[in-house]
C-alpha cells in the first residue's frame, strides 16, 4: 500500500507544494442534502457565489452560476442566502 | 465600497480543502483573497485555516503560503517583509507585496499576542488578520481569550454551578490601536462589502494594520451549516459585535444599528449558549445585555472624537 | 591581506557576520551574546550594510523572523544564548525541516534554574536534536573564521541546513583576543552576496508548510538525515577553499599530538585551549598525551573521532553539561554510542566539569590528564564520571 507514495528522494524538499492547483481533493461525497438551482429564477446576483466557503459554485460565460458537484459538501448556505431563494437543498 | 459583479472572478483560494461545511473562517478568507489579490502572500498561524486548508500534496493557496507555528505568525510576516526590503536594497527592482498574517483568535488574543505586539511596534507592512470564531475550534472548542462571556466550550463548560465562561472578551482592536497604528477595524463575513474595502485600506497602509473578522463555527456555536451568515448578522444586528474602524486617529462605526435586536436573539440562535436560558441563570443574559449597550455606546463616544 | 585586530569573540563574530554580506539580521539581546547584536546595530545605524535589523521582542520571534526571511530568499544571522535559545527551541525543529540555511552565533552559557550568565554547554545541548549543524569554537579567531565558512556550508544546495556556531559565553565572548581578519573583498570572492531570488513569490506561488500526515513526514525527517550525512564532505571543500586564501587549516576535527598518543582527552569549546597547552606541558615531561578537538559535533564527526582515537588506550571526554539521569554527559554518550560497534581496545571515562562558568584551571585539567594515565596503568576505569571542580 505505501509503495504507491513516492521516496524520500522523490518527495520535494521540505514537502513544499511547488504546483499549488494540480491537485484538488474531493469534497463532494461529504455531503447528504445538495443545492439545486432554479436557473429561471435566478437574479445573477452572485451572492450565493461570495458566500460559499468552499468555493464550489463557479460563474458561468452566460452571467449565471452553476453548482460544482465535485466539491460542494452541502451546507446549505447558499440555499440560505440566495435573496430570491431560487436554491433548494435536496437529498443527494 | 465594491460592487461584487467586480470582485475577480478568478479563485486564488480553491476549493478541496477539509473546513467543515459552512466554516466561516473560510468565508472569511475566501473573501479576502478577493480582496488582496494575486500580488499577496499570506503566512497562517497553526488553527483551523491551517490545518484545514493545506495537508500534503494538497493545498488550497495558489499565492504563496507558509505555515510556521501557532504564537508566531506576525514573527515570520515580519521576517519576510525584512527579507523583501534587504533584498531590494541590492536589486534593480524594489517589489512591493501585500504581506497578510492570518490567524484564528486563539492564536492571535493568546498565544501570538506577544510575537503581534513586537511586529505592531516595530512597524512593519502588513496586514494581520484574525479570523474570529471565538474559541479553540480546531482541537475541539476550548476557550480562548476571543470566547465570550457565558458561552459554553470544553474548557469552560456551562454547568451545575458555573454558567459557561466567566470572562469577558478581550478587546483586541483597542489593543492595537493603542501602539499606534494607522488602521485597524473590526468586520463581519456577513458584511462582505465592508470587510472586503477594508482589506484594501489595510492593504495600502504603509506600516501595519490589524482587521479582526467574526467569523461563525457552526460546530463550536452549535448552529446549522446553512445559519453561518445568519448568526453573524444577528451577532451585529443585536450590537454584540459593532463593525467599526480606526483610521488615522478616526473612529467610524461602519455599520449603524439604528434598531437593536435585543443580544438574546443572538444567544438563543446557539447551543453553546442554551444553558443561559436556564431559570438558574436568569440574570446572566441581562448582565451580557449590559455589556453590550455599554460597549456600544463606548464606541459611538468614540466616533464623536 | 587581512589585518589583526583586538577583538573579543562576539565582536569576531559580529564582523564575521558584517564580512557575510547578510541580508537580515533578527536578534533579542540576551548575555552573553549582546555584543554580536550591539556591534552588527552599529553597522546598521552607520550605514556600513545593506542589512535589515529586526529588532524583535523576543528570541522566539527572533527565530521565527530569521525562518520567515529565509525562506523568502534572503541570507539570515542571528545570535542567542541561554533561555533565549531555549525559547527559541521550537523554532529551532522549524528552521532546520523547512530548510532554512540560517548561522546564528551562540555564546554558550548555562541554564537556569538558578539563573546564571556564564559559560556552560547546556543551552545548546538541550537543543541537540534539533536538526542544526552545530560547531564549537576554542576562540574569537574560530568563531570569526567559522562564521563565514557557515554560510558557504548552510547554502549549498546539498545541504540547506542551519548551523550554530558556538563560543564560550565570557571566556570566549566577552575576552579580547587578536583576530587575523581577512579583508572584505577576500570574503565576498569567497561567500558572494546571496544571489537575488524571491522564494516566496507571488509571480511562482508555492506552499511552505503544509501539513504532514504519517504518509509524509518520515520521508522529509530522512531528507534531514541525508543532508546532514552530506555535511562532512561539503565542510571539507569549503575548508578548502577557505585555506586557500585566508591560509588558515580547518577540518571537522582538530586534533593535538594525537597520532602517537596513548592518553587522549577530548572536549568541546574553550578548554581545549586548556587542554593543549597542559598536553605540551606533559609531552615534555614524556608523556605520550593527545586532545582531540571536535569542531562539529552535530554532524557527529564519528569517523574522524573513530581515527583519531585507534591508537589510543584512554580517552576522557569532558562534557560541560549535564544530561540528567543518563548514563554519561552528551558528549560522551555519543563516544560511547560510537565504539558499541568498534573493536577497540579503549577505556573511556566521562568528566563533567565547568558549570555554569565554574573555571576548568590548568590544574583541574593536568588532574584529568593524571586520572587518564592512572587509568592506562591500571588498564581498569574505576569511576565512570567524575564530577570536577564541585565540592562534595
Ligand atoms: S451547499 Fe454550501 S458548499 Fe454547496 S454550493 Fe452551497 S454554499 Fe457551497
Ligand atoms: S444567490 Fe440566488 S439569485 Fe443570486 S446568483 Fe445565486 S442562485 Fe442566483
Amino acid at each position: 500500500m505505501m509503495s504507491k507514495f513516492p521516496t524520500y528522494k522523490e518527495v520535494p524538499i521540505a514537502g513544499n507544494i511547488y504546483d499549488p492547483g494540480k491537485l484538488v481533493y474531493k469534497t463532494g461525497d461529504w455531503r447528504t442534502f445538495k443545492p439545486v438551482i432554479d436557473h429561471e429564477k435566478c437574479i445573477k446576483c452572485y451572492i450565493c457565489w461570495l458566500y460559499c466557503p468552499e468555493p464550489s459554485i463557479d460563474r458561468t460565460k452566460d452571467g449565471g452560476v452553476e453548482i460544482n458537484y465535485e466539491q460542494c459538501k452541502g451546507c446549505g448556505i447558499c440555499a440560505a442566502e440566495c435573496p430570491v431563494k431560487c436554491i433548494e437543498m435536496v437529498k443527494g | 465600497m465594491v460592487a461584487i459583479k467586480d470582485l475577480p472572478v478568478e479563485e486564488l483560494y480553491l476549493p478541496g480543502h477539509r473546513l467543515c461545511p459552512g466554516c466561516g473562517p473560510s468565508i472569511a478568507i475566501r473573501m479576502m483573497m478577493k480582496a488582496a489579490e494575486k500580488n499577496t502572500i499570506v503566512t497562517t498561524a497553526t488553527g483551523c485555516m491551517e490545518v484545514g486548508t493545506t495537508l500534503y500534496p494538497y493545498t488550497s493557496w495558489l499565492v504563496p503560503w507558509v505555515h510556521t507555528a501557532f504564537e508566531n505568525t506576525a514573527a515570520t510576516a515580519s521576517g519576510i517583509e525584512a527579507a523583501y526590503k534587504a533584498m531590494g536594497r541590492r536589486s534593480s527592482e524594489q517589489r512591493k507585496i501585500n504581506i497578510i498574517a492570518l490567524g484564528g483568535d486563539g492564536g492571535t488574543f493568546d498565544i501570538g499576542i506577544q510575537a503581534l505586539s513586537g511586529a505592531l511596534e516595530r512597524g512593519h507592512d502588513f496586514l494581520y488578520l484574525c479570523y474570529d470564531n471565538e474559541a479553540y475550534m480546531n482541537t475541539g472548542i476550548q476557550r480562548s481569550g476571543a470566547t465570550p462571556h457565558g458561552a459554553s466550550t470544553t474548557t469552560s463548560w456551562g454547568g451545575k454551578k458555573i454558567p459557561g465562561k466567566p470572562e469577558w472578551k478581550k478587546d483586541l482592536i483597542g489593543i492595537s490601536i493603542a501602539h499606534g497604528i494607522e488602521f485597524a477595524a473590526t468586520a463581519s463575513i456577513a458584511y462582505w462589502n465592508d470587510f472586503i474595502t477594508k482589506v484594501k485600506k489595510a492593504l495600502d497602509v504603509n506600516g501595519p494594520a490589524v482587521i479582526h473578522i467574526l467569523a461563525p463555527c457552526p460546530r463550536g456555536w452549535r448552529y446549522e451549516d446553512k445559519d453561518t451568515l445568519k448568526i453573524a448578522r444577528l451577532a451585529t444586528q443585536t450590537r454584540y459585535f459593532p463593525i467599526y474602524e480606526f483610521n488615522n486617529g478616526k473612529y467610524t462605526l461602519n455599520i449603524k444599528v439604528p434598531n437593536p435586536l435585543p443580544v438574546e436573539e443572538f444567544l438563543k440562535a446557539q447551543g453553546r449558549f442554551k444553558h443561559l436560558f436556564k431559570p438558574e441563570y436568569s440574570n446572566e443574559i441581562q448582565e451580557i445585555q449590559e455589556f453590550v449597550n455599554k460597549n456600544w455606546d463606548r464606541l459611538e463616544k468614540l466616533t464623536t472624537l | 591581506m587581512g589585518k589583526i585586530v583586538g577583538l573579543n569573540g562576539d565582536e569576531a563574530v559580529a564582523y564575521a557576520a558584517k564580512q557575510s554580506s547578510v541580508d537580515v539580521v533578527a536578534a533579542y539581546p540576551i548575555t552573553p551574546q549582546t555584543i554580536m547584536v550591539e556591534k552588527f546595530n552599529e553597522f546598521v545605524a552607520d550605514g556600513d550594510v545593506h542589512t535589515e535589523f529586526v529588532c524583535v521582542e523576543s528570541e522566539h520571534s527572533a527565530m521565527s523572523a530569521s525562518v520567515g526571511a529565509s525562506l523568502t530568499g534572503a541570507r539570515v544571522f542571528t545570535a542567542s544564548a541561554s533561555q533565549g535559545l531555549a525559547l527559541m527551541h521550537e523554532i529551532l525543529y522549524l528552521a532546520s525541516s523547512m530548510r532554512c540555511p540560517i548561522v546564528m552565533g551562540i555564546a554558550n552559557r548555562a541554564l537556569s534554574a538558578p539563573i546564571n550568565i556564564f559559560a556552560d554547554h547546556s543551552d545548546m545541548m538541550g537543543s541537540r536534536d534539533c536538526g542544526w549543524i552545530q560547531v564549537y569554537t576554542e576562540d574569537a579567531q574560530e568563531a570569526y573564521d567559522w562564521i563565514i565558512q557557515a554560510f558557504k556550508i548552510a547554502e549549498d544546495p546539498d545541504i540547506l541546513l542551519p548551523i550554530t556556531v558556538n563560543l564560550d559565553g565570557f571566556t570566549i565572548s566577552h575576552s579580547t583576543q587578536d583576530v587575523n581578519m581577512l579583508d572584505d573583498k577576500d570574503v565576498k570572492k569567497f561567500l558572494p552576496e546571496k544571489k537575488i531570488e524571491y522564494l516566496l513569490d507571488p509571480e511562482k506561488p508555492m506552499t511552505v508548510g503544509a501539513g504532514n500526515n504519517p504518509d509524509y513526514y518520515y520521508e522529509l525527517k530522512m531528507q534531514q538525515v541525508e543532508a546532514m550525512n552530506k555535511v562532512p564532505q561539503v565542510v571539507k571543500r569549503v575548508n578548502d577553499e577557505f585555506k586557500n586564501f585566508s591560509g588558515r587549516k580547518y577540518g571537522i576535527v582538530d586534533t593535538y599530538e594525537i597520532k602517537d598518543a596513548e592518553v587522549g582527552v577530548m572536549a568541546l569549546g574553550s578548554v581545549t585551549g586548556t587542554a593543549i597547552s597542559i598536553a605540551e606541558e606533559m609531552r615534555m615531561a614524556g608523556n605520550k598525551v593527545g586532545v582531540i578537538k571536535p569542531w562539529f559535533y552535530r554532524p557527529f564527526p564519528s569517523n574522524e573521532i573513530l581515527t583519531s582515537l585507534k591508537n589510543l588506550d584512554v580517552l576522557a571526554v569532558i562534557d560541560r553539561a549535564i544530561s540528567f539521569g543518563a548514563p554519561f554527559g552528551p558528549l560522551c554518550n555519543d563516544i560511547m554510542a560510537l565504539l558499541q560497534n568498534e573493536e577497540i581496545d579503549l577505556e573511556v571515562f566521562n568528566v563533567i566539569t565547568g558549570l555554569g562558568g565554574r573555571d576548568i584551571t590548568p590544574n583541574m585539567t593536568r588532574s584529568i590528564f593524571e586520572k587518564a594515565l592512572e587509568v592506562q596503568k591500571e588498564k581498569k576505569v574505576k569511576k565512570p564520571i567524575i564530577y570536577l571542580g564541585v565540592r562534595s
